[in-house]
């Protein structure tokens, strides 16, 4: 079953196209990632879905709602963490997730229970009489994360999550939105980091300039890309022209001194010609390391864009 | 049920904003000494005839205890997106607004409750329809909030809210009939005071110190088509950011 359908969604602001006739569908109980650099349209998608902008083009229903017609209906079923920690900084943990609970309706019995419950899930039940704005920065985003649960949402937009925390912060927060994903909830999560989409998601649409360039699994959009297994070798000296040969014959070698990197889908060849070659010119192996590909390898295939350039952009 | 939804959401955020913004030590003090200072400046100025200026003095402390904070509330919230997780709740844009007026209204009813307080104990003010004068009053907070929220939503940063505010407060001060009456104004800026909110609420709160001048009920019926009309254009404001 969709939870998300969206029909060529597209948003203009003044000439300019910031989401350009993206559709896609996200089905209950998914991790959906929405990846792209900076300026590349996932906060417009989410405000768009999230009732929050107006789309000037296109449909989408939210939880089986028209986020156009049935706004109400759509926010009562979904939980937003916005990229800004926007909780309010002069009321205490406990008091903001209370303020928020009347908001979304939460009946008056349920309430400190369910605050209560997410204040322990979140680690944040010392912290439950501090105000917000004396947190740290990953203590307010699991604050906030807090809050866009305290309606036991359906759905739950992540609007790039992990931004400006420390890498302790961030690695937790991930393992939080995995245990999200363990009860069920479906999940749409806008990220510039690769690697985060490659963790956390079963299927990632990247976009890039306001349009979907490609959705699909990780794994697939890695197959999909053609990249090969990468095997870094490490010798006691430079290579001879005759292993460099027979090296390139298996796929893109790239060449550093005394280390090289093959691009091949196969290692076992890698490994022979290694062996024997190496054994002839008297050289010796010093390392030999494989790594798999990574989304990473896939996005710079598919996209042409650096993930360098991403990361420069959100100034991390 | 959705009609208590969104009362209990208005409620809620009414709450916070007093929590959070309004009942701040410092905003209580200068809630209550505004009033004081304006009550012993005009005191020292001009010590008698000053129970005919007191319905003016209240209507002054209603109007910056009203515009003053809730532009800040507004304006600040909008800067920091914290207006924008009002925007995500499931609420209509209607409540949303009602319930920024309303701490603006009961901001204002407090700094007004003082300077009522002062202008009976201090300057004699006599309050001969006590009625017409709290429903007067509270009509009037409601019609200045709902102006200083048209400012505030329309508006990006808090200095522009002040700035606009001021631009209608100062010239209703002036010309709302606390100083000049208004029957003595040169026609052109009659015609401009009675555009004015402020000077159907010293109207009204004159009609119920002294004796009426006017009908009080046209009072009222432009006081609540001024507070409709502030309220639709800022709720069409709220949508333009929306589109």
């Amino acid at each position: 079953m969709d939870s998300i359908i969206v029909e060529g969604l597209t948003k203009y602001y003044g000439d300019l196209c910031a989401v350009d006739h993206v559709s896609f569908t996200v089905d209950a109980g998914e991790v959906f990632g929405y990846l792209g650099p900076n300026g590349a349209g996932k906060t417009t998608t989410i405000r768009m879905l999230t009732g929050l902008t107006r789309p000037s083009e296109g449909r989408a229903w939210v939880a089986g709602y028209d986020v156009l017609n049935e706004t109400l209906e759509v926010k009562r079923r979904i939980g937003v963490v916005p990229e800004a920690s926007n909780l309010y900084d002069e009321l205490t943990v406990w008091e903001n997730l209370e303020f928020i609970s009347r908001l979304y309706h939460v009946p008056r019995a349920e309430r400190r229970r369910r605050i209560r419950e997410l204040l322990k899930l979140f680690d944040l039940w010392d912290r439950r009489n501090t105000r917000f704005r004396r947190l740290s920065r990953g203590l307010k985003r699991r604050a906030v994360l807090a809050a866009a649960l305290i309606n036991d949402p359906e759905i739950l937009f992540l609007d790039e999550p992990t931004t400006g925390l420390d890498v302790v912060s961030a690695r937790s927060l991930r393992g939080l939105v995995n245990r999200l994903r363990g009860m069920g909830k479906t999940i749409f999560l806008t990220t510039h980091y690769i690697e985060e989409a490659d963790q956390l998601c079963d299927r990632v649409a990247i976009i890039v300039r306001g349009r979907i360039r490609v959705i699909d699994t990780p794994e697939n959009l890695k197959l999909r890309a053609g990249v090969k297994s990468i095997l870094e070798v490490e010798l006691s000296d430079s290579p001879p022209e005759e292993l460099l040969e027979k090296l390139g014959g298996l796929g893109e070698l790239e060449v550093e001194g005394r280390q090289l990197r093959v691009h091949t889908d196969d290692p076992q060849m890698l490994l022979r010609i290694l062996t024997e070659e190496v054994g002839r010119s008297g050289l010796a192996l010093l390392s030999l390391r494989g790594r798999s590909p990574t989304l990473e390898d896939a996005f710079i295939k598919l996209t042409g864009l650096s993930p360098e350039v991403m990361r420069r952009e959100k100034g991390v | 049920m959705r009609l208590r939804d969104e009362l209990e959401g208005i409620y809620a955020i009414l709450l916070k904003d007093l929590k959070a913004y309004y009942l701040k030590p410092p905003n209580i003090s200068w809630g209550i000494l505004f009033p004081i200072v304006l009550a012993l400046a005009f005191t020292l100025r001009n010590p008698r005839g000053l129970r005919d200026l007191a319905p003016g003095l209240v209507a002054m402390a209603a109007l910056f205890g009203t515009t003053s904070m809730e532009a800040i509330v507004v304006t600040f919230e909008k800067r920091v997106g914290a207006l924008e997780r009002l925007y995500m709740a499931p609420l209509t844009y209607a409540s949303i607004l009602l319930a920024k007026v309303l701490g603006g209204a009961v901001f204002g009813g407090f700094i007004s409750a003082v300077m009522t307080l002062l202008c009976v104990t201090l300057l004699g003010m006599h309050i001969s329809h006590p009625l017409l004068y709290v429903g007067g009053l509270a009509l009037s907070l409601i019609a200045l909030s709902s102006l200083g929220s048209l400012i505030a939503f329309s508006v990006r940063e808090v200095f522009e809210a002040q700035t606009f505010s001021n631009y209608f407060r100062f010239p209703m001060i002036f010309l709302c009939g606390v100083f000049i009456p208004v029957g003595s104004l040169p026609l052109p800026l009659r015609v401009v005071a009675y555009m004015l909110p402020l000077t159907y609420t010293v109207e009204l709160l004159r009609a119920s110190t002294l004796s009426p001048s006017t009908c009080p009920l046209l009072d009222l019926a432009i006081l609540i088509l001024f507070s409709t009309v502030f309220l639709l254009l800022t709720h069409r404001a709220m949508g333009r950011a929306y589109g």
